[in-house]
């Protein structure tokens, strides 16, 4: 009973400190287990245009606008606190769509996102079409709120 | 038919999704009886031959 | 500990298997067909990602069953470490490539509906790259349980690996809440009850308790194996010192 006790402990004890050593690793990775950056970010960083990144937040309403005749897309990026202007060239997913989370991948450059990669990011809510248009009719409509990016930020 | 076998146009990826599903759960299970079965048999030999030599 | 020793006696432990393989089987066959009823044809299209949703149904289950197998392996591996139970190990060692195969469903199936919808098979965030961790935890696990000629060692050194590797459980729940991640966040278990629709909620729920009874079927099956394996090996030992 005595060893058994022993073990108990130690395998207690060394759980405990893989625990907190794993936490410590992880905090100090922070930066770089970000996957993307909100439009705030990019406003308080101001990044090189050197330095690929990727920008992540609502893809504003009314602000796509695709160039005639090519495959550019115009939009804007929100997180309802700062806006970035991206251009994009290339296929969207089928996500991709006003008010919906997008992440793009590319570089911040003369004030605009050149993205060379978009990716549609969808929130955590699942319903029949028939319940959306009733919930938005209704006006209880909450769902592209929960999109934001960093909750912990919003004042 | 036709219209539930094309799923909204998502055919090639929902399917794929539900057959490899099924394809890795039946791999498992069969694997795991043939497994079971195969070492049943070498027991029974095994303790036979024991009660043989005896 | 008397009475966990209780069920160390094999016999016991086979004739309680014996009397749950066949209703675990019955369960998975049962729910089985009416969750994949519910999931083709009561269940609706989702109002953003239409009919790609119902990938949900298979892709969630796989998942959570990824994360619950690591944890009972590693439940157990702390019972055969602590208490030496010898049906721990054996438990833990039947789990393994049940939760792989879990594991690697759950990454297959997400990157079959992350193509149509978020646009890519494949991105290194925290939640996909923590599971994509757990695949080579479980991975690394069997080949350390195959390394050993010696039982105990292997059951020793593996146990460790488990319970070192189980940092990552936590790690994967919470990505999606502690980072920005492409995968979102948690619908069914979170704060404030779930945000999919019951009608939705129903037929995962059911394919849930049909992927944890199929666990449960072949868990009696490997590990009635295993414990014949042990009688085989005590049978050679026995011949080759003159039985």
């Amino acid at each position: 009973m005595k060893r058994k006790h022993k073990r108990l402990t130690f395998v207690i004890i060394a759980m405990a400190l893989l625990g907190i050593a794993v936490g410590l690793v992880l905090m100090a990775f922070e930066e770089n287990i970000v996957f993307f950056n909100s439009p705030t970010d990019i406003a308080t960083t101001q990044p090189g245009p050197d330095k690929r990144l990727r920008l992540g937040g609502l893809v504003e309403e009314g602000s796509v606008v695709r160039e005639a005749g090519s495959t550019v897309t115009r939009f804007r990026v929100t997180d309802l606190e700062n806006v970035v202007d991206v251009v994009f060239d290339g296929i969207l997913p089928d996500l991709f769509r006003e008010g919906q989370g997008v992440i793009a991948e590319g570089k911040y450059i003369n004030g605009a996102f050149q993205a060379s990669e978009v990716l549609a990011k969808h929130d955590e809510q699942y319903m029949p079409p028939e319940v959306a248009d009733a919930l938005k009719k209704s006006g209880q409509w909450k769902g592209d709120e929960t999109m934001k990016t960093q909750p912990q930020e919003n004042k | 038919m036709n219209e539930f076998l094309e799923m909204g146009g998502y055919a090639a990826f929902v399917w794929p999704a539900y057959g490899l599903s099924a394809g890795v759960l039946v791999v498992i299970a069969w694997l795991s009886i043939r497994d079971l079965k195969n070492t049943q048999n070498t027991f029974e030999k095994l303790s036979g031959e024991k009660e043989k030599s005896k | 500990m008397a009475d966990l020793h209780r069920f160390a006696n094999p016999t016991r432990f086979l004739k309680l298997a014996g009397i749950i393989q066949p209703w675990a089987l019955a369960v998975f066959l049962l729910s089985i067909t009416v969750g994949l009823y519910m999931a083709f044809f009561t269940a609706p299209a989702d109002y953003q990602q239409g009919e790609s949703a119902r990938i949900m149904y298979v892709h969630v289950p796989a998942a959570w069953m990824a994360m619950f197998c690591y944890t009972v392996m590693a439940v157990a591996s702390a019972v055969s470490l602590i208490w030496k139970h010898p049906l721990a190990d054996v438990s833990a060692r039947a789990t393994a490539p049940i939760g792989a195969a879990f594991t690697f469903l759950s990454l297959a199936t997400g990157s079959l509906w992350g193509k149509p919808m978020w646009g890519t098979w494949w991105v290194w965030d925290a939640r996909l790259t923590s599971v994509l961790v757990l695949l080579f935890l479980y991975i690394g696990y069997m080949a350390l349980q195959g390394a050993f000629d010696d039982r105990v060692r292997a059951a020793k050194a593996s146990a460790i690996l488990a319970l070192v590797g189980f940092v990552n459980v936590p790690i994967i729940k919470f990505s999606v809440d502690w980072w920005n991640t492409l995968h979102q966040p948690a619908s069914v278990i979170k704060m404030g009850g779930s945000s999919i629709h019951p009608s939705m909620l129903w037929p995962l729920l059911i394919m849930a308790i049909a992927f944890k009874a199929y666990y449960v079927w072949v868990l009696m099956v490997r590990m009635r194996q295993e414990l014949v394996a042990n009688k085989v090996r005590i049978l050679r030992l026995k011949q080759v010192h003159g039985g």
